[in-house]
């Protein structure tokens, strides 16, 4: 069998494998549902995922220690998994290979030639580093602060290195910026810290294919293809955002009619990341012998446009493997050996470029950060899922996967959009109308699906302050805050607290005051009054309103008011419940028993049931913010 | 920075340069593999992260003279210099509670930015004068310091604090991020790992509290352990809603060398803020304690309350911070 065909079911196979995640990462307790499917895999796999997380929490977590097969195996053999495994890199393998037919061999080998712009991604990979390295600068240099002779002993290391490996020139600038710019660190430890100037964000879930395409297919793919069937779900599923994540995907698929893998050969950080990382790799794709015609058709089927007849950028070969079959003369080939025409093994960046993409990375962040929504301006419509980390240590963590948004059975968990800081994009918030009901209260499905525990695997116990989080409490995600404006008992005099009724924290965070309010234009004139029926002076009300039994009489009786509920009433006769003696009565009140809600901030855990079921329906008349969330004690409203 | 492998025409010397290639590159992907493997390992957490944590280490040091026992002097006078000068001398003299070579903080109350004669802050004239008695003393530094609730430049330079400070000698300590550390109180119901001035504190051996006596409508009166308030970082409103509790927990953070209370005038009304003359009553008395409790009872004298009005006090002396019977430490009524 030809390593091409292997090649393309290695394809199917794990495409098939990512689109089967997707469609199990369902809540449920069938077999095909959530119940011990790996969804993460691809996500785990990721080395940049486990990369960046390193960067910005200096721990790998939990699952996240699988990109190390991924690492070791690029190391051996290059960058398998990009041609193999990438379910990104498949599509656009496919969609590529469907916009090249028709297309003469002759322009194939020309759409498929290397072009300097495939620099690109190396930059956007060192971009996006360096965006998550800034705490680890400020913490290298705390560390300087702390024992100057850290920096001086780093700095001999480094020089000791420096004279023993850097044999070349080269070697030797390379590994003197890098010196440089660490002794400019540690020199401003001595003076002062830079935990306040440079911060970390991680953001390379933005771009980093994994999560874009689990994004992609979760938020928009799944839910639009479903809504034929409502397979994955029984309500159709909404998510915000979604016009810029489906753009972005379809932007990155349908580049490939123009050249080949696009996204792959120009955009993907991941795919740079392996281009390093497969720099020493044992096995490369390269030419046997010498001898070659120059006819250059090893190009016309080539993926990662990396000239494997001339000097092969290694750096760019996705081991598509097609080069192997193309040539007629059998002269290329997968071998311990570097080829025999010569390699480029580096990707051709220069200082320059590099300094720009890495220094843009650093300031990227605190350039974000100067407008203080990490600070006093923070947003409060930004509410986070149950178990989410503070905010810096959680946008150090996130990577926009938003696979919580797709294990969520209530669909309240949604992409975030930028108004909350353009670093929050895609982040999970919670949206408690866009959903079936709020934040469920037996619920810990999104943090035990987050890959990096930027929320936190909290049990039962922990989210609902039970056992040993007695103490603690309940994990508050904001609080619900009654608009009294909109309210219906507040502002309207209708009876209602549909919110008290669904507040399903016991007892209740939603409570009621009573009372009796009389209705507008109530004060009637009674002509007189038989049994337990009132004749109305004048017929001026309207008939069946008050029978609902909210509705009262209230009158005096001589020694004192009374109030009786009214049964019925017509036009100009009101029937009240039996028990009163109306001789005499020449004036009424109608009245109406209000129960108006008020929040209870000690118990609100702001899970937004409230908000998803008041019947204000437009802008909600309780509504949850921030406030009170328990990660965040500058946000806390109460005391505890 | 490409790195070129050139072609090798001659076939027989390839043999020989790939096997030399091929081990150098085996040997540096097996040192990548061990590094990457070797990282994960030592950085590997299957748990996650946990809770955040619920205490801190970090405490303020005692600064209290137990030699210097418990005492309280009530001055009464016009001059707030001269007053100042009087209580200290009454309660042991300066030499007392300042060596040679202490390093002075001074906690003023520069909690608003209004000009001195509105008495919402420590006045700069007694404080110049404490600024001046400390490095008489033999006092190697002064430094004063508050973290105000107005904008803390315009506070200390509206308030005449700021020029008192630099024009006496001593120095000023402005309430940067940086300084705030979280701590934990032992016994307090609310300060736990909770921002706090610490920064301010840094080789400082001696503390003296200065504040004024004020009106207060949430606790009832704003003196030497309300004026702590002011050492306290983060979204410290919050402790509005049980703001007695809060001042005990104060009182417990803190134990100040002395505390001074200038009642020169005393601002009975619209306070803490005041905004006018006519908040302010002529009451000529300035209190030195070494016991802030009871510096505190005897102030509030001047605002027309006892203990009982004021809960804070009660419950401060419950958690041991002092005294509110300040007649029985044997105040000593002087007149300057």
């Amino acid at each position: 069998m030809k390593i091409t065909i292997i090649r393309r079911i290695s394809q199917v196979f794990f495409f098939a494998l990512f689109v089967w995640f997707c469609i199990a990462a369902t809540f449920g307790q069938a077999m095909w549902q959530l119940r011990g499917w790996p969804v993460n895999w691809f996500l785990q796999l990721d080395p940049l995922v486990a990369l960046a997380n390193l960067i910005t929490t200096r721990s790998l977590y939990s699952g996240l220690a699988w990109a190390l097969a991924t690492i070791g195996l690029t190391i051996v053999l290059g960058r398998f998994f990009c041609g193999w495994v990438c379910p990104f890199g498949s599509i656009h393998h496919f969609v590529g290979y469907m916009g090249s037919r028709g297309r003469k061999a002759s322009e194939r080998i020309d759409v498929n030639r290397y072009r300097r712009a495939q620099k690109i991604k190396y930059y956007i990979l060192f971009g996006l580093l360096f965006a998550a390295a800034g705490g680890l600068i400020a913490y290298f240099c705390e560390l300087s602060g702390l024992n100057p002779v850290l920096p001086v002993i780093f700095f001999l290391a480094v020089a000791a290195i420096a004279s023993l490996s850097a044999k070349s020139v080269q070697g030797a600038t390379k590994i003197s910026t890098a010196m440089i710019a660490l002794a400019g660190v540690s020199a401003v430890g001595l003076f002062g810290r830079l935990d306040g100037v440079v911060a970390a964000s991680l953001q390379t879930g933005l771009l980093d294919p994994i999560p874009l395409v689990y994004r992609s297919f979760n938020l928009v793919l799944l839910p639009l293809s479903d809504s034929a069937f409502h397979f994955t779900s029984t309500v159709q599923r909404h998510y915000g955002a979604t016009w810029l994540i489906g753009s972005i995907f379809a932007a990155a698929v349908l580049l490939n009619l123009y050249i080949p893998r696009f996204y792959c050969r120009f955009v993907c950080p991941l795919g740079a990341l392996y281009g390093i990382l497969g720099r020493y790799a044992i096995w490369r794709v390269g030419r046997k012998s010498g001898k070659c015609s120059g006819c250059r058709l090893c190009d016309s089927r080539c993926e990662g446009a990396c000239e494997p007849g001339e000097q092969i950028r290694v750096h760019e070969c996705v081991l598509c493997m097609n080069c192997l079959h193309t040539c007629k003369d059998d002269l290329v080939g997968y071998h311990t050996f570097r080829s025999a025409s010569g390699e480029v093994t580096d990707p051709d960046l220069s200082r320059r470029g590099f300094l720009v993409a890495s220094l843009s990375g650093i300031a990227a962040v605190p350039l974000i950060r100067i407008d203080g929504k990490l600070d006093r301006n923070w947003e409060s419509t930004l509410i986070r899922p149950p178990g989410s980390l503070a905010e810096p240590e959680f946008l150090n963590r996130c990577i926009k996967c938003d696979q919580c948004a797709r294990v969520c059975p209530t669909n309240v968990i949604q992409p975030d959009e930028w108004n909350s800081g353009i670093e929050s994009l895609w982040t999970p918030t919670l949206n408690f109308r866009t959903g079936s009901s709020g934040c469920q209260m037996n619920c810990v499905a999104c943090g035990h699906i987050c890959p990096t525990a930027a929320i936190r695997p909290i049990s039962l116990e922990e989210k609902l302050g039970r056992g040993p989080f007695e103490k603690v409490g309940p994990i508050r995600i904001g609080t619900a805050f009654i608009d009294r404006g909109r309210c219906l008992p507040w502002a309207m005099d209708k009876p209602c607290i549909v919110c008290q009724e669904t507040c399903p924290v016991s007892p209740k965070a939603i409570f009621v005051k009573e009372s009796f309010v009389t209705v507008r234009g109530g004060s009637i004139d009674v002509a007189g009054a038989k049994g337990a029926v009132i004749e109305l002076a004048r017929p001026t009300i309207q008939a069946d309103r008050f029978g609902t039994g909210d509705f009262f009489v209230l009158f005096d009786s001589g020694s004192s008011k009374m109030r009786k509920r009214i049964v019925s009433n017509t036009e100009g006769a009101i029937t009240i419940e039996h028990g009163a003696d109306l001789s005499g009565v020449k004036n009424i009140e109608l009245q109406v028993r209000l129960q108006s809600p008020q929040v209870d901030p000690e118990r609100c855990t702001g899970c937004g049931i409230c908000e998803h079921e008041c019947p204000v329906s437009g802008l909600k008349a309780v509504r949850v913010s921030a406030e009170g969330e328990s990660r965040h004690r500058k946000h806390s409203l109460l005391l505890k | 920075m490409s790195k070129k492998i050139p072609k090798i025409p001659e076939e027989a010397a390839r043999a020989g340069m790939d096997r030399r290639d091929f081990i150098i590159r085996s040997v540096k992907a097996g040192a990548a593999l061990a590094a990457a493997g070797g990282l994960g390992y030592f950085l590997y957490d299957p748990a996650g992260p946990g809770p955040a944590p619920e205490t801190s280490s970090l405490a303020l040091p005692d600064f209290s003279i137990p030699e210097a026992g418990k005492k309280i002097a009530i001055v009464t006078g016009p001059d707030r210099a001269k007053s100042v000068n009087s209580g200290l001398k009454a309660v042991g003299g300066i030499e007392t509670f300042i060596k040679k070579g202490d390093r002075v903080l001074i906690k003023v109350n520069a909690a608003f930015a209004t000009p001195p004669a509105l008495c919402a802050t420590t006045h700069p004239e007694i404080l110049s004068e404490l600024v001046r008695l400390c490095l008489a003393a033999g006092a190697a530094s002064v430094a004063v310091t508050d973290n105000p609730i107005n904008n803390p430049e315009s506070c200390f330079e509206l308030s005449g604090i700021g020029e008192a400070a630099r024009s006496s000698g001593a120095s000023l300590i402005l309430p940067k991020d940086s300084l705030f550390s979280n701590l934990t109180v032992p016994g307090a119901n609310f300060i736990r790992n909770w921002p706090v001035l610490l920064g301010a504190f840094q080789g400082v051996t001696k503390l003296i509290g200065l504040s004024p006596i004020k009106d207060h409508h949430r606790s009832g009166a704003s003196m030497s352990m309300k004026n702590w308030y002011g050492l306290i970082g983060g979204r410290r409103n919050i402790f509005h809603q049980d703001i007695h509790t809060f001042i005990r927990d104060l009182a417990l953070m803190v134990k100040p060398t002395l505390v001074i209370l200038d009642g020169t005038f005393t601002m009975i009304s619209n306070g803490p803020t005041g905004g006018s003359i006519s908040d302010l009553k002529k009451t000529d008395t300035v209190i030195v304690s070494t016991d802030q409790v009871a510096a505190d009872a005897a102030g509030a004298v001047l605002l027309g309350k006892v203990p009982a009005d004021l809960p804070f006090l009660v419950k401060a002396e419950q958690a041991g911070a002092g005294t509110t019977d300040f007649g029985s430490l044997n105040p000593v009524r002087v007149t300057a």
